[in-house]
């Protein structure tokens, strides 16, 4: 069948592999971003910076600490996150209860400033950072080459996604979470904290794209353009999917990697705009997004 | 005189005001409630029934004047201190949530003190919960949804409920049965602050009621006297 098309399966194989590893990334992302504009009401436009951060913590750690991947896992995250909670304490806590265009405008400029920052000291070209040893090398699965990174950066994602999906949709914090989304004041009259939830989703949100940064830093090199770069298609993902819904968050991201390596296969040309045809046209048909709630 | 009148008021609300922004809708309300008493708040569509029980809850934007619950003044606490204190809200619009099951919501508010109702004896007092405990909170009825949200705040411990228009849009036989239950509610000891339009309900369950009007309360009247005051409730509520 392949033949038929002229394309080998280890080209299609090849492609839905890099599809996925996208949509690994899609999905992380997009899930934060949902996590935050659900309960905060923020469209997070510093979300691509602050992924890009993630992975920079993770090379300065083993730059000018020696700290290493597996630390930088966990650390860095938690330092995207601290951060993030310095940024909604001092600034996002005060637009709340204005337009959402208030908030884009500032984490726009927020996302300006940090990667402003990070281009001034580390320029453009790119920084290298080294698979870790553990995850070197390959599997041959017979009709692909199957790189142990890749596979992990797969997995990873995947178990942080349900981790995810599962404490916001099958748990009693979770519930705080979406009943507080729903309706904050009245969880607030029942005893409530519910800024301090406010302030540790929106830690949370900036840590899981922290994450992907830690993940991304030994497939592309760490740049400060890589967030600004990713930050476009994953907003065209959560436009899709529907802000609304976790788990449409991350099977969006997930498929729309692979449609986007599909294309790559099919039709190469069109693979950096056929996530953006798609928005056109969900937005069209189903302006709210394929798991959103109609308004 | 009552034995409870002269203890110590569980809630006592004096001079208390609130806005709305630039809109002053409470203009010094005061009114005493004793431990396991049931008094109403009566009064005509924006008579500020609804914005007393915002005010004493602190969900008010702004209020003034004094609240004071078990002698502890709240005026300047946040919402989520007052709850802790051990008051709870049953809002007007149930505020039952869509994300969440029945069971989900039954639970989510945390547990303040000792002495809440367990889940189980909750269930017996609304079997219909039981029964559709795995729903969607906001695909029971309307009763189903009035009794949730009134089954939600009996679990935390907290003695004084605030119960806002509960018989709102329901069938006579639903009003019943929420009539029944806030007599049960009485008797296992809860203090109860309910906002009524439906003057023969609020009769059938209440020991005393207050008039409100334009943000006032005007005159208060013991159950046991609304015979003789008819004639003059009919004036304040317009009926």
């Amino acid at each position: 069948m392949f033949d038929l098309l002229g394309i080998s399966p280890q080209v299609l194989m090849g492609q839905l592999l890099l599809g996925l590893i996208n949509g690994s990334f899609y999905a992380v992302l997009s899930l934060g971003l949902a996590v935050i504009f659900g309960l905060l009401n923020i469209i997070n436009f510093a979300h691509g910076a602050l992924y890009m951060m993630g992975a920079f913590v993770a090379w300065m750690l083993l730059s000018y600490l020696g700290v290493g991947y597996w630390w930088a896992l966990i650390l860095s995250p938690l330092i995207v996150g601290v951060f993030g909670i310095v940024l909604e304490r001092t600034m996002l806590s005060r637009l709340y209860k204005l337009d959402h265009l208030y908030g884009l405008l500032l984490t726009f400029g927020l996302a300006l400033i940090i990667q402003g920052l990070f281009r001034n000291y580390y320029g453009i070209s790119g920084l290298p950072y080294q698979i870790p040893e553990a995850l070197s090398g390959g599997q041959n699965l017979g009709f692909m080459f199957l790189p142990n990174y890749r596979a992990w950066v797969v997995a990873a994602s995947a178990v942080v996604c349900f981790g995810t999906w599962f404490m916001i949709e099958k748990t009693r914090l979770g519930a705080y979470l979406r009943a507080a989304t729903e309706n904050p004041v009245l969880v607030g009259a029942f005893g409530i904290n519910v800024p301090l939830m406010i302030m540790l989703t929106y830690g949370f949100g900036v840590a899981l794209a922290g994450f992907a940064g830690v993940l991304a830093a030994p497939i592309y090199s760490v740049n400060p353009n890589m967030g600004a770069d990713l930050i476009i298609v994953v907003f065209a993902v959560v436009v899709i999917g529907g802000m609304g819904s976790i788990m449409g968050a991350i099977l969006t991201g997930y498929v729309l990697g692979l449609v986007e390596g599909l294309t790559r296969v099919f039709y190469p040309e069109g693979s950096a705009v056929v996530i953006f045809v798609i928005m056109a046209i969900v937005l069209l048909i189903k302006p709210e997004g394929l798991f959103g709630k109609a308004a | 005189m009552t034995e409870a009148a002269r203890t110590e008021p569980l809630l006592r609300v004096r001079g208390l005001e609130g806005w709305y922004g630039e809109s002053h809708v409470l203009h010094g309300i005061d009114f005493d409630v004793h431990e396991g008493e049931v008094v109403t708040l009566l009064g005509r569509n924006g008579a500020g029934k609804t914005s007393t029980l915002l005010g004493i809850m602190g969900i008010l934007p702004r209020r003034a004047g004094s609240v004071t619950f078990e002698g502890v003044e709240t005026i300047g606490m946040q919402p989520r201190q007052i709850a802790r204190q051990g008051i709870a809200i049953c809002p007007e619009e149930r505020g039952i949530f869509s994300s969440l099951s029945v069971e989900e919501n039954l639970m989510l508010p945390p547990r303040i003190k000792d002495g809440g109702l367990s889940v189980e004896r909750i269930y017996d007092l609304f079997p219909n919960l039981r029964e559709r405990r795995r729903s969607q909170g906001t695909k029971l009825s309307g009763g189903e949804q009035q009794m949730l949200a009134i089954a939600r705040i009996l679990r935390t411990g907290s003695r004084l409920l605030l119960l806002d228009e509960p018989t709102e849009g329901l069938a006579p036989v639903i009003v019943q049965q929420i009539g029944h239950t806030i007599g049960a509610l009485k008797s296992e000891g809860f203090t109860i602050v309910l906002v009524e339009q439906n003057f023969r309900f609020a009769a059938s369950v209440a020991d005393r009621h207050h008039v409100v009007e334009q943000g006032r309360v005007i005159d208060v009247i013991p159950n046991a006297e609304l015979d003789a005051n008819m004639d003059k409730l009919h004036g304040y509520l317009g009926v």
